[in-house]
């Protein structure tokens, strides 16, 4: 009894004497806590001109609320031609990357680590990772360099064969190729520096157990890396399937023309050119809205699949 | 070791291979940019071009190094990237280093705060309205700002503190020393391959991005780098551009592109092999941890 009593006035004491010391980690967690805040969850405030009436002159809080209780802009998105092909590409394009983004890494790491020459494997590591650090305008150059109808690399060796240039970034279909496969291009060797990791950590006496019994190279890779990695491809997998709606701006922007708008325009990009541009806010705010809580929802699935399917999931 | 036998051999050998090709094509768009910038304007408009210049000259180089649009896009985006890079690390240490703590009285509210932001964005259209009201819309303020502090990055530095055994702080505490020392004498000089990397990831982020300043700025005198390169690609191709921009010729105007492409591609090229065995750790780190 006595030491409880304690124990309660001891906690009143100490608050004063808790802050005493650690006002300090509060003073330093201020301006960063402030800065979210604002930049982060007063957007949200805004948010609600998707259900209103969106006028320059007026403060928001005064806005009238837009037909069909609101949600006028949310019906027209979903009639707006436009905006429909936006959502089309989007999850067209992850679906893509997805299929061939994905695995490209976790490929790309295992034939890493069968490499025995140490400093050969370093060198292809650097030089697998330099993509990565070249921003899309850059990339976005670098594929008129090699990919323009007649004055890119790879279309003079083809016309030089005797054959046709293939229209690489001003066909729809050949476009859709391009994007993706400069996107392997760009990720791959970074992408696999986790999955090297995780080989890393695979305990070595599997391994020599499995030489033991016999097992050669593949039936290694097999059995022991690709098991071992499991849970690193399962997590990434679960992020990579709960961005499916998501819009990256910088890809896509860079490397669409005129041309291939009809695959190449994506909601972030459609949202910038209606939006910022053609100053339809209240529209594009419900585009927006849509986009994050969809993605929100579409992530949690994505981990509550990967928990039934035993795994650790991302939380 | 066990002597290898000679299928093993062989299959080391192809693997060496298939590496070899892939660092190929990964360096490959590199080399034929470089030969196309050092290359003669009438040998690129013949097509003669390929991995290796023809009729060396650097007239492009010349070219974009005396246009002083170029090279004050070049030194303001030095300048921004720099203090980008401190002003995220100084937000992101400053986030990071109380929540390790785990007296800290609102940590779990705290932390809440802080995830949902990773998950849940308000929108384009919201942001822009916000550096609107924040008077920030075509202020160079714009670029370094709003993405001062990525949560992400956060996460890896606080794994990262994490690791720094606690009884080193403790033993601090007992000494009397305040919480801002200990982060300054203690955490912060071990902390430089955390550092190191996220200044790493910081400088590149703000060094290739565009986006910000194609939507929030209007003044071209403020454009990075990037942007005023994505300008350049996108108008050069037609011929009314390119004489209005004093091009004599079309194929100076193709060395030229490859040439502003490498003056911006290079400084980021340079920097960071030095820095891999640091950020092989840092995206570790944050992979492991969420």
């Amino acid at each position: 009894m006595k030491s409880k009593k304690q124990a309660v006035t001891q906690q009143k004491v100490s608050f004063k004497v808790y802050m005493k010391r650690y006002w300090q980690l509060y003073a330093l967690l201020a301006l960063p806590l402030l800065y979210l805040l604002i930049f982060k969850y007063v957007p949200m405030v805004y948010i609600q001109i998707a259900f209103k009436k969106y006028s320059i002159v007026e403060s928001i809080w005064k806005l009238p609320l837009a037909d069909n209780h609101g949600f006028e802009y949310f019906i027209k998105a979903f009639k707006n031609k436009d905006f429909l092909l936006a959502l089309r590409n989007t999850v067209g394009l992850n679906l893509l990357d997805l299929v061939i983004g994905f695995p490209a890494p976790i490929i790309f790491a295992l034939i890493l680590n069968e490499l025995c020459f140490k400093r050969f494997k370093k060198v292809v590591q650097t030089i697998a990772y330099m993509p990565h650090f070249l921003s899309w305008v850059i990339i976005y150059g670098l594929a008129l360099q090699l990919f323009a109808p007649s004055t890119g690399f790879v279309n003079m060796i083809l016309n030089n064969l005797g054959m046709e240039s293939i229209p690489f970034l001003n066909e729809s279909h050949h476009w859709v190729a391009t994007y993706a496969g400069l996107g392997v291009w760009q990720n791959f060797g970074w992408g696999s520096i986790v999955y090297l990791a995780a080989i890393a950590g695979i305990s070595p006496e599997l391994y020599e157990a499995a030489s033991v019994d016999g097992a050669g190279r593949f039936k290694k890779m097999w059995h022991i890396t690709l098991p071992g990695i499991k849970p690193t491809i399962v997590v990434l997998l679960v992020m990579n399937l709960g961005s499916i709606l998501g819009s990256n701006f910088d890809r896509p922007y860079a490397l669409q023309n005129k041309l291939v708008m009809d695959v190449a325009n994506v909601i972030s990009t459609y949202v910038y050119k209606v939006g910022i541009k053609g100053l339809q806010f209240s529209l594009t705010t419900a585009v927006g809205l849509f986009q994050s809580v969809v993605g929100v929802f579409f992530l949690l699935m994505a981990n509550w699949i990967a928990r039934k399917l035993g795994e650790r999931g991302i939380w | 070791m066990k002597i290898k036998s000679k299928s093993a051999k062989i299959g080391d050998w192809i693997f060496v291979v298939i590496c070899l090709l892939v660092s190929t094509i990964c360096l490959l768009p590199m080399v034929n940019l470089l030969a196309r910038s050092l290359s003669a304007t009438d040998a690129l408009i013949k097509h003669e071009v390929y991995l290796w210049p023809k009729g060396w000259n650097l007239d492009a180089y010349s070219m974009v190094l005396t246009d002083m649009k170029y090279i004050r896009a070049f030194f303001w985006t030095v300048f921004l990237t720099i203090v980008c890079t401190f002003v995220s690390l100084a937000m992101t240490t400053l986030c990071a280093y109380p929540l390790i703590f785990e007296k800290l009285r609102g940590r779990s509210v705290i932390n809440i705060f802080i995830t949902i932001t990773m998950f849940f964005n308000a929108g384009a259209i919201p942001n822009y309205l916000l550096m609107q009201a924040l008077g920030l819309l075509n202020n160079p303020l714009v670029l370094i700002i709003p993405s001062c502090l990525s949560v992400y990055n956060m996460i890896i530095m606080r794994s990262f503190f994490y690791g720094i055994p606690e009884s080193l702080r403790e033993s601090a505490e007992i000494d009397g020393a305040n919480f801002f020392t200990i982060l300054v004498k203690i955490y912060l000089p071990l902390s430089k391959p955390v550092l190191a990397t996220l200044a790493l990831f910081y400088a590149v982020g703000r060094w290739n991005g565009y986006s910000d300043a194609l939507v929030y700025m209007n003044d071209a005198k403020y454009y990075p780098l990037q942007l005023l390169l994505y300008n350049i690609l996108n108008n050069i191709n037609s011929v009314e551009v390119a004489t209005l921009e004093g091009f004599s010729s079309p194929g100076l105007s193709e060395s030229l592109k490859a040439a502003i492409v490498m003056f911006s591609t290079v400084p980021i090229l340079c920097i960071y092999p030095w820095l891999q065995k640091y950020f092989i750790h840092g995206v570790t780190l944050g992979a492991v941890k969420e």
